[in-house]
C-alpha cells in the first residue's frame, strides 16, 4: 500500500534529508531542560505547497514553495517557553532550546528518557501519490473543467475564479518523556468563486472542497463539475433573493457546512484551555444539561481523509472521537498536553499549530453531530413561519460571555411548510450554552462538509471539519433588514 | 529613531541579503526569464504573556524566507522558501520558470514601467532599534503592570486572559529586472490586556492595547490596564436590545472595520473583477458629504507606512473619497492596467502570489463634534464598541454583523446590549454617515473617529 509507505517514511524524511541522529534530539531536548522544565519536545516540520489560479479562464497564477523549521518547546507547571528555528543547523536549533529553556529557572534535569518510536496507526490519508508531486498538467486540466462548467451552467454567470492549492506536511516530533512520533500529512482543495449578473443586479457564489486526499478524489468523489455547479447556482439563485427577515424567529439548518453553528456555539468554548483557566461560558458546566435530549456532538479527527482528521495531533498524540455533549448533557473538553496535565484529564488529541513557528494549543478536528430520527421533508413541513439557511460563510465567537454569530449565505423562508423565497445573506447569532436547548427536531440525514473549513484561534490557523443533519432551533435571533 | 531604509544606505548591508536579492534576479534572467522579482523578508519576536501574576508564556525567535516570481514574456508564477543556500535557489529559479511555461499569456501581467519604480524620500519614523532590545524581563514587566493595573481597579474582575507584551522587528528587501533595489525596516511592540469581570454568574471580556514603533512611545501599563477594566465593566448586565430600525452610533474602533471595507470595495481587485459596490462610480457621489477617506502611504510614523510598495513603485497619498465623491480605487500595476489607469503605489506583496493591492494609512477625515456631543443628540439609538463575524458582502454591500455595546436613551448611554446584529446595505450606509466625530486616532493602519450611520435594522428580542 502506497499510502502505508509514505506515512512510514514519515520518521526517515528528516534523519535522512537533514542527517539528524536520535542521539541530536536528546541532545537538543536536554538542552531544553537545562534549567529544570518538567517537559520539553520538538516539532520538527517540513511542508511544501503548490498552487493555481484560473480567472476569466486564464492560468494567472501558479506558485509553489517550501517552509522548513522546528520549534522547541519547554513545559514548566503551567508556563510555556517556545523558540524556533527556520536553519535546522545543529547550532540553531540548540540555540532555540536554549532559548525555550528560560521559562524554568532551577537546575538542569539532566536525565532524558531514551526516545522510542511511537507505533502508529494504519494510515488515515488515502493518498497513493502526494497531491503536491502530482503533474501540475492534471491540476490545471481540474482547474480548466470547473471553469468551463461554471461558465456553462447559465450565460448570467459573468466571472469565475477556481483556485487550487494543495500541500504535503512531514512531521517529526520528539518529547522528553520519550515519545517520538512521525507522520505524513497531505491536503488538497479546490474552491470556485462565480459572480452572475442579470441587469444591474449582481450576486456572488461560492463553493468549495477537498481533504487530506490525492487528485483522484476531484475525479471520483468531488469533481470540478460539482463543485461549478454549486457556486454557479447560489450565485443564480441569489439574483432572485429578497430582504431578510430581522428578529427572533425559527431557523431550519440545512445538513453538512451549517455545522459550523456547533464549531462556533459549542466547541470553541469546549476547547480545554478555557475551561483550565475558567474563562469560557462553559467552565464547570460539564455532567450538566447545555442541549436538548436529541443532541448529541462530537469531535471526530479519525474520519478517513477528512479535512480535520490526523493521524496524530501536533503533540504526537493520536486523535480519537471524543463526546462533547451526549444526549444533551455536557460530556467533556478537547485536551492538548498542557491542559490535560494541569487539569488532571487524558489528552484527547487535539493540541494542533499552524506551524513550527506556533505553540500547540486544544483545537478541534471535525466538529458534528449524531443523526436522529427525523425526516428533513418533515421537520421542514412542521414549520410555518421560518428562515432555511443552507450554506454560511464563517463565524465567531466570543467564548467568555458565550455570544457566537455565523452567516448565512444562501437562506430561504419557510411559509406554511414549504420553502419558497431565496433571501440575501444575514447573520445569525445566539448564545453558545443554550441555542442548543432550543433544538427540537434532529434529522436523519447528517452530513459532513465538503472541506473547506479554515479554524482561527489567537492568531493562527489550521483546517477543520464540521458536520449536522437537518436540525430546527425553535429561537434564534436573524440579523436581516427587513421588519 | 531614523528610517532603515537610510539607516542601511549610510551604514551598509550587514549581511549581504540586498546583494543576494540582485544576484538572484540577475541568475534568474541568465536562466532565461524575461523579467524577475525577488521579495526577501527577515524579522525577529519578543512576545511574553503574564496571567494572574504568573508568567504564561515565552516566545522569543527569528526567521527569514524568499520569494521570486519570473516572466517568461506575459506568463509567469512564484516560489518561496526559507533555504537561501544557492543550490536551495537555483532550484527555485528553475521550478517558478518550469511553472511558468504552463501559465497562460496574461496581456495585462508585468513589472512596472521603468518610470514608475521609486521610493518616497524621507525619514517615515517606522524603525527604531529600541523595539528588538527590549529584553525577556522588561517585557515580563509590562505584562505583569498591565494586568496587575486591570484586575486591581474592581473587585469584579477576578479572571483574565492576561497582560502581554510584544516587540518585533522586520526587515524587507525588494529587488527587480529593471534595476529597482530597495529596502526598509520596520519595528513595532505593545501591551494588552484582556481582564474578565463577572456579575451575578455571568462573565464578560474585554482588551485594551497600546502599540508603537518605539517603545519609548507607548503608554503606560497602568494606563491600558485602567481602560481595559473599564471597557469590560462596562459589558456587565448586558441584555438584548428590541428590533428597531435606529441610529447607529460606530465607536472609533469598530468604525475602523467600515474601512476596510471601502478598502475592499475600492481595490482594484474588486473593481476590474466587478465584484464590488463601487465598480464603475469612479466620479460620482457614493457616501455623505462629510465623508472623506484617504490612503496615506508614506505618512511618519503611520503603521502601514513603506517607502515603496510590493512592485518597488514609491508610496503615496490617495484621496479615495473626497466630500463623498469617488475619486481614486487603489491599485497595484496589473488591476492599473485591467482597467486602463495608473498604479497608486498600493502593491501589496507576500512571498507566495503575485502582488496584491493593500492599503497604506487609510483614514477618514474628522469631523468637529466630540463622540459625546454625537451620542447626546439621538433619543434612542445604539452604541456599537464590538462587531464579531465577518457578515459583509462586498459584491451587493449586504452587510448583517453581530454586535454589542450601549443602547442609548434620550442621549446618554443607558445600558450595555449583546446578542444583537446590524443590519443594512453599504451603499446606504455610506450615504447615511449623518455625522463624523472629532477623535481619529491611529491605532493601526487603518483609522476613523466616531461615526452615526441612519437607517440600519438592528434585530435582537
Amino acid at each position: 500500500m502506497p499510502a502505508e509507505s509514505l506515512h512510514r517514511d514519515a520518521r526517515r524524511f528528516f534523519f535522512e534529508r537533514y542527517g539528524m541522529t536520535s542521539a541530536d534530539l536528546e541532545r537538543y531536548l536536554a538542552a531544553a531542560l537545562d534549567r529544570g522544565g518538567d517537559f520539553a519536545d520538538l516539532y520538527f516540520e517540513y511542508q511544501s505547497t503548490s498552487s493555481l489560479l484560473m480567472e476569466e479562464s486564464l492560468l494567472k497564477s501558479a506558485n509553489q514553495g517550501i517552509s522548513v523549521g522546528v520549534g522547541v518547546r519547554v513545559l514548566a507547571g503551567e508556563r510555556t517557553g517556545y523558540a524556533y528555528s527556520d536553519d535546522l543547523a545543529p547550532e540553531k536549533i540548540l540555540r532555540a532550546a536554549e532559548t525555550a529553556a528560560h521559562i524554568a529557572s532551577g537546575p538542569a534535569r539532566t536525565h532524558i528518557v531514551g526516545l522510542r518510536e511511537v507505533p502508529s496507526r494504519a494510515t488515515l490519508y488515502p493518498v497513493v501519490m502526494a497531491p503536491t508531486d502530482a503533474e501540475l498538467m492534471a491540476k490545471l486540466a481540474l482547474v480548466e473543467r470547473a471553469d468551463r462548467a461554471a461558465r456553462a451552467y447559465d450565460p448570467r454567470i459573468e466571472q469565475v475564479r477556481v483556485s487550487y492549492a494543495d500541500e504535503v506536511k512531514w512531521v517529526l516530533i520528539a518529547a522528553s518523556d520519550g515519545a517520538e512520533a512521525a507522520d505524513y500529512q497531505p491536503l488538497a482543495r479546490m474552491g470556485v468563486f462565480c459572480l452572475a449578473r442579470d441587469g444591474a443586479s449582481v450576486q456572488r457564489g461560492n463553493s468549495g472542497g477537498g481533504g487530506r486526499v490525492d487528485l483522484s478524489f476531484f475525479d471520483r468523489q468531488l469533481t470540478p463539475e460539482e463543485l461549478a455547479g454549486q457556486a454557479a447556482r447560489e450565485a443564480i439563485q441569489q439574483l432572485q433573493a429578497r430582504e431578510c427577515p430581522a428578529g427572533e424567529m425559527t431557523v431550519v439548518l440545512g445538513p453538512g457546512w451549517p455545522g459550523v453553528l456547533l464549531h462556533e456555539a459549542i466547541g470553541h468554548g469546549l476547547e480545554a484551555d478555557f475551561n483550565r483557566k475558567k474563562t469560557s461560558a462553559f467552565s464547570g458546566l460539564v455532567g450538566q444539561r447545555v442541549a436538548s435530549p436529541i443532541c448529541t456532538v462530537v469531535d471526530d479527527g479519525t474520519l478517513p481523509g477528512r479535512r480535520g482528521s490526523l493521524n496524530m495531533d501536533d503533540e504526537g498524540a493520536p486523535t480519537q472521537c471524543t463526546a462533547l455533549i451526549e444526549n444533551g448533557v455536557l460530556r467533556g473538553y478537547m485536551q492538548d498536553r498542557l491542559s490535560a496535565g494541569v487539569m488532571g484529564a487524558h489528552a484527547t488529541g487535539n493540541g494542533r499549530r499552524q506551524s513550527y513557528a506556533h505553540m500547540p494549543m486544544p483545537r478541534m478536528t471535525n466538529t458534528y453531530m449524531l443523526p436522529g430520527e427525523d425526516d428533513p421533508e418533515a421537520i421542514l413541513r412542521g414549520v410555518k413561519k421560518g428562515l432555511y439557511a443552507v450554506n454560511f460563510g464563517g463565524g465567531q465567537v466570543d467564548i467568555t460571555n458565550g455570544k457566537f454569530v455565523f452567516s448565512a449565505s444562501e437562506s430561504y423562508l419557510i411559509e406554511d411548510g414549504k420553502i419558497t423565497a431565496p433571501v440575501r445573506g444575514a447573520t445569525l447569532i445566539g448564545n453558545g450554552p443554550d441555542v442548543l436547548t432550543r433544538v427540537s427536531r434532529v434529522g436523519n440525514d447528517l452530513k459532513l462538509d465538503q472541506g473547506i473549513g479554515m479554524c482561527g484561534k489567537e492568531g493562527q490557523w489550521v483546517p477543520v471539519g464540521v458536520g449536522i443533519p437537518t436540525v430546527q432551533i425553535d429561537r434564534l435571533t436573524v440579523g436581516g433588514t427587513a421588519g | 529613531m531614523t528610517d532603515g531604509n537610510h539607516r542601511d544606505a549610510a551604514h551598509g548591508d550587514s549581511n549581504g541579503l540586498m546583494e543576494l536579492a540582485q544576484r538572484i534576479v540577475a541568475e534568474a534572467q541568465r536562466r532565461g526569464a524575461t523579467g524577475a522579482e525577488c521579495v526577501m523578508r527577515e524579522g525577529r519576536e519578543l512576545s511574553a504573556t503574564v496571567r494572574l501574576a504568573e508568567v504564561e508564556q515565552l516566545k522569543q525567535a527569528g526567521g527569514k524566507s524568499l520569494g521570486i516570481r519570473v516572466f517568461l514574456g506575459q506568463r509567469s508564477a512564484s516560489t518561496y522558501s526559507s533555504d537561501f543556500s544557492w543550490p536551495a535557489v537555483t532550484q527555485m529559479i528553475d521550478s517558478a520558470l518550469g511553472i511558468a511555461r504552463i501559465a497562460s499569456e496574461d496581456p495585462a501581467a508585468g513589472l512596472p514601467q521603468p518610470e514608475e519604480l521609486g521610493r518616497w524620500e524621507g525619514d517615515l519614523g517606522i524603525y527604531s532599534p529600541a523595539a528588538a532590545r527590549v529584553d525577556t524581563d522588561a517585557g515580563v514587566d509590562l505584562a505583569r503592570r498591565a494586568e496587575a493595573a486591570a484586575l486591581a481597579a474592581d473587585p469584579r474582575l477576578r479572571n483574565s486572559e492576561g497582560g502581554s507584551f510584544e516587540a518585533g522587528e522586520g526587515r524587507r528587501i525588494f529587488a527587480n529586472s529593471l534595476g529597482f533595489a530597495g529596502e526598509y525596516r520596520r519595528s513595532s511592540c505593545s501591551i494588552a490586556a484582556v481582564p474578565i469581570a463577572e456579575e451575578d454568574g455571568k462573565m464578560q471580556r474585554d482588551y485594551w492595547y497600546t502599540v508603537a514603533h518605539d517603545p519609548a512611545r507607548l503608554d503606560s501599563p497602568e494606563e491600558v490596564g485602567r481602560i481595559a477594566a473599564q471597557r469590560t465593566l462596562r459589558r456587565l448586565g448586558a441584555r438584548k436590545a428590541p428590533t428597531a430600525r435606529v441610529p447607529v452610533v460606530f465607536d472609533s474602533l469598530v468604525a475602523r472595520s467600515l474601512l476596510d471595507q471601502i478598502f475592499t470595495a475600492v481595490s482594484g481587485e474588486s473593481i476590474y473583477r466587478g465584484a464590488s459596490f463601487l465598480a464603475g462610480k469612479l466620479g460620482e457621489l457614493v457616501a455623505a458629504s462629510g465623508v472623506t477617506v484617504v490612503d496615506d502611504g508614506p505618512r511618519p510614523g503611520g503603521f502601514g507606512s513603506a517607502p515603496f510598495d510590493g512592485e518597488g513603485v514609491a508610496k503615496r497619498r490617495t484621496v479615495v473619497l473626497r466630500n463623498g465623491r469617488l475619486e481614486s480605487y487603489l491599485l497595484n500595476c496589473y488591476t492599473a492596467r485591467k482597467l486602463g489607469l495608473r498604479t497608486t503605489g498600493n502593491a501589496s506583496r507576500g512571498l507566495a502570489d503575485a502582488p496584491g493591492v493593500g492599503y497604506g494609512n487609510l483614514y477618514l477625515e474628522p469631523g468637529t463634534q466630540t463622540p459625546e456631543e454625537l451620542i447626546a443628540g439621538i433619543p434612542q439609538g445604539l452604541f456599537v464598541t464590538e462587531f464579531i463575524g465577518s457578515g459583509v458582502n462586498i459584491v451587493t454591500g449586504d452587510y448583517s454583523r453581530g454586535a454589542g455595546g450601549m443602547w442609548i436613551e434620550n442621549g446618554q448611554l443607558a445600558y450595555p446590549v449583546e446578542e444583537i446584529t446590524v443590519a443594512g446595505n453599504l451603499k446606504d450606509m455610506l450615504q447615511h454617515i449623518v455625522a463624523v466625530g472629532n477623535d481619529l486616532e491611529f491605532r493601526s493602519s487603518a483609522a476613523a473617529p466616531t461615526l452615526v450611520i441612519e437607517g440600519m435594522t438592528v434585530a435582537g428580542r
